[in-house]
């Protein structure tokens, strides 16, 4: 590794959403949340989704928790990334950020799906990272399967 | 098989790099010590001088390898310590030419390989003052203190007969730990309270990580059991006064447990002096292999104890309706031992000898204060445990407000610094803190200023980086 790819981790646009985080604060009347923690750093998040139910539309992403610049940012931009999304295409991209993740830079993620959260996909080369970006995603996957059950 | 007879019965032959850089050193290093229980800076030893921590280092290959394209500055031996090639190599002539099941079989390999793991047992009692039938092989600290744990829950259930009484614990009784322990010296003591119906209690830390030492006489009672404590806290560095624990515990009766995992591998450790009843260390902290481990047990408490893991090589005679057991410490030993991590054990705490401990504790007091004396020198850093210029081992921890030590530790990855990060298995010591995790740097006797002065301006600058930019 080097400084250029430590700068391309910590994006400015990272450390911008680690230090003024959107979605931040949970909110009453959620329809499914989720609690994940990572045991190796202690790193805790609380995600819940508020839907529309007609249009199965994810209209509000709230969470809180605590950890590094990495899942800090990850949740925040997933929060703007969800907004307005459909359940089915929030899963789409859940599952393509995963792959990307676990690519070890071989995979960018496609800006068409991931908008500003394509910065993150510099993570994907620091396997002991990929948690600490995963994290909220984590806990959005395990809401939509409570929503779905 | 004569030949390889003769080169193994002392381990002590095998460390010969370090046995010159000591040479030039026995002259400085004679003062004695009180850094083993109570924590007195070894102030009148030597520290090393450069030329000999040189050679020292080039023990070590590892230390002269690049990670990230820089030069690696190891700063993470609290976790795990490197490795000299006397130990790599004692352990590899063992797999090499002894190789073999050990207290079991007639043949001539067994016979040799036997008696290299049983002078490995007595290397390692010697060395932190103590006799070869009080030192238990495990394969871990954890799983000494797990061992003992299920051997005091086992009596607590009437095993062991009439000799484990004074073992057991059930309702009423109280297991006393503090707030500062690893998980692996509070974890176990947990089960066994919540499998005896004991009750556990804790000695506080206060604002500052230091143990509440007034409130002892409160919490060591009659009713007290087990009183279990670490030596040297791992994300403080701070040193425990084990003597008044061990004074409080014994007038009362109770039992003396001591997490030495980081006091055996950097202090002169006198486990008969110190007057505990049991303790818990891991080789792989002390330049050994992973995979072995100690627990010392003073002789009349491990001969009356029952076992915990049962089976082949513990027993005397069996039956189809039970079986009796042999004396300590086979009775704890059950299975195929660790022989060649035993042995390397042995050929590490020989190394450590030949080099001194009074030295290794002397040099890294020195890099102790020099870590505690640069971070707090750094605007934003909270220094966690003694202050400066207060006894330390060569750790410390900090916490900077609004950087998370994981984006701290990447930081310094880059420049090829490694360190700690995260709750370090001490998450109600961080909790009490107000804190979830901290960055740790800890040395060794193979560190260098010159590295911990890498560190101090690698902290800087990761804060310039993540810090607030305008």
């Amino acid at each position: 590794m080097s400084t250029t790819d430590l700068q391309n981790l910590y994006q400015e646009v990272i450390l911008d959403h680690s230090r003024r985080p959107h979605g931040f604060g949970l909110r009453p009347g959620a329809d499914a949340h989720s609690h994940q923690l990572n045991p190796t750093c202690g790193d805790e998040i609380t995600l819940e989704l508020h839907r529309d139910h007609a249009t199965d539309v994810v209209t509000s992403v709230r969470w809180e928790g605590h950890g590094c610049a990495i899942s800090q940012a990850s949740a925040s931009l997933f929060s703007d990334l969800a907004e307005g999304l459909t359940t089915a295409e929030i899963t789409t991209r859940i599952d393509s950020f995963r792959e990307a993740m676990r690519s070890r830079g071989t995979i960018e993620p496609d800006e068409e799906l991931f908008g500003d959260a394509v910065v993150l996909g510099g993570v994907s080369k620091y396997v002991a990272r990929v948690k600490c970006a995963m994290l909220a995603w984590v806990a959005a996957e395990d809401a939509l399967a409570k929503l779905a059950a | 098989m004569t030949q390889s007879t003769a080169t193994r019965n002392t381990a002590g032959t095998d460390v010969t790099s370090a046995d010159t850089t000591s040479t030039d050193t026995t002259s400085t290093a004679t003062t004695s010590t009180a850094a083993t229980s109570t924590g007195s800076p070894a102030t009148r030893i030597a520290p090393f001088a450069p030329q000999e921590l040189e050679r020292l280092r080039a023990d070590f290959p590892i230390l002269s390898t690049e990670v990230n394209d820089r030069p690696l500055t190891y700063l993470d031996s609290g976790a795990t310590s490197q490795k000299p090639l006397a130990v790599l190599d004692v352990e590899r002539r063992y797999l090499l030419g002894e190789n073999s099941a050990v207290h079991r079989g007639a043949h001539t390999l067994a016979a040799e390989a036997t008696e290299s793991y049983e002078n490995a047992r007595d290397t390692v009692a010697r060395f932190v003052g103590a006799d070869a039938d009080e030192i238990v092989w495990t394969s871990g600290a954890t799983a000494a203190l797990n061992l003992l744990a299920y051997a005091i829950s086992n009596a607590s259930l009437g095993r062991g007969g009439a000799a484990a009484t004074r073992f057991r614990v059930g309702p009423g009784d109280e297991i006393l730990v503090t707030e500062l322990e690893h998980h692996a010296n509070l974890i176990p003591w947990q089960e066994l309270a919540a499998r005896t119906g004991a009750t556990l209690r804790y000695v506080p830390i206060d604002d500052a990580g230091a143990l509440e030492l007034d409130s002892l006489p409160l919490l060591i009672t009659d009713r007290t059991k087990i009183v279990a404590i670490t030596h040297v806290s791992n994300v403080l560095g701070a040193l425990t006064p084990v003597e008044l624990f061990v004074a409080r515990a014994h007038e009362v009766g109770a039992l003396v447990v001591l997490d030495a995992c980081q006091s055996a591998p950097h202090l002169s450790l006198d486990l008969h002096s110190l007057g505990v009843d049991f303790a818990a260390f891991s080789g792989h902290k002390m330049l050994a292999p992973t995979g072995i481990g100690v627990l010392y047990g003073r002789r009349e408490l491990l001969g009356a104890l029952p076992p915990f893991l049962t089976g082949g090589s513990m027993i005397t005679t069996v039956t189809m309706e039970g079986a009796e057991y042999l004396p300590a410490p086979q009775r704890f030993e059950a299975g195929t031992q660790p022989v060649s991590q035993a042995i390397a054990l042995g050929a590490a705490v020989d190394y450590l000898r030949t080099v001194g401990m009074e030295r290794v504790a002397a040099h890294e007091e020195r890099l102790g204060q020099r870590l505690a004396v640069g971070l707090s020198a750094i605007e934003g850093v909270r220094l966690l445990g003694p202050v400066a210029g207060e006894p330390r081992t060569g750790l410390a921890s900090f916490a900077v407000a609004d950087i998370h030590a994981h984006d701290l530790g990447q930081f310094l990855d880059d420049r090829g610094i490694a360190v700690r990060v995260g709750h370090h298995c001490a998450q109600p010591l961080h909790r009490r803190l107000g804190l979830t995790s901290s960055t740790r740097a800890s040395t060794y006797l193979y560190s260098t200023e010159g590295e911990v002065d890498e560190f101090l301006a690698g902290v800087a600058d990761a804060i310039s980086f993540f810090g607030v930019r305008p």
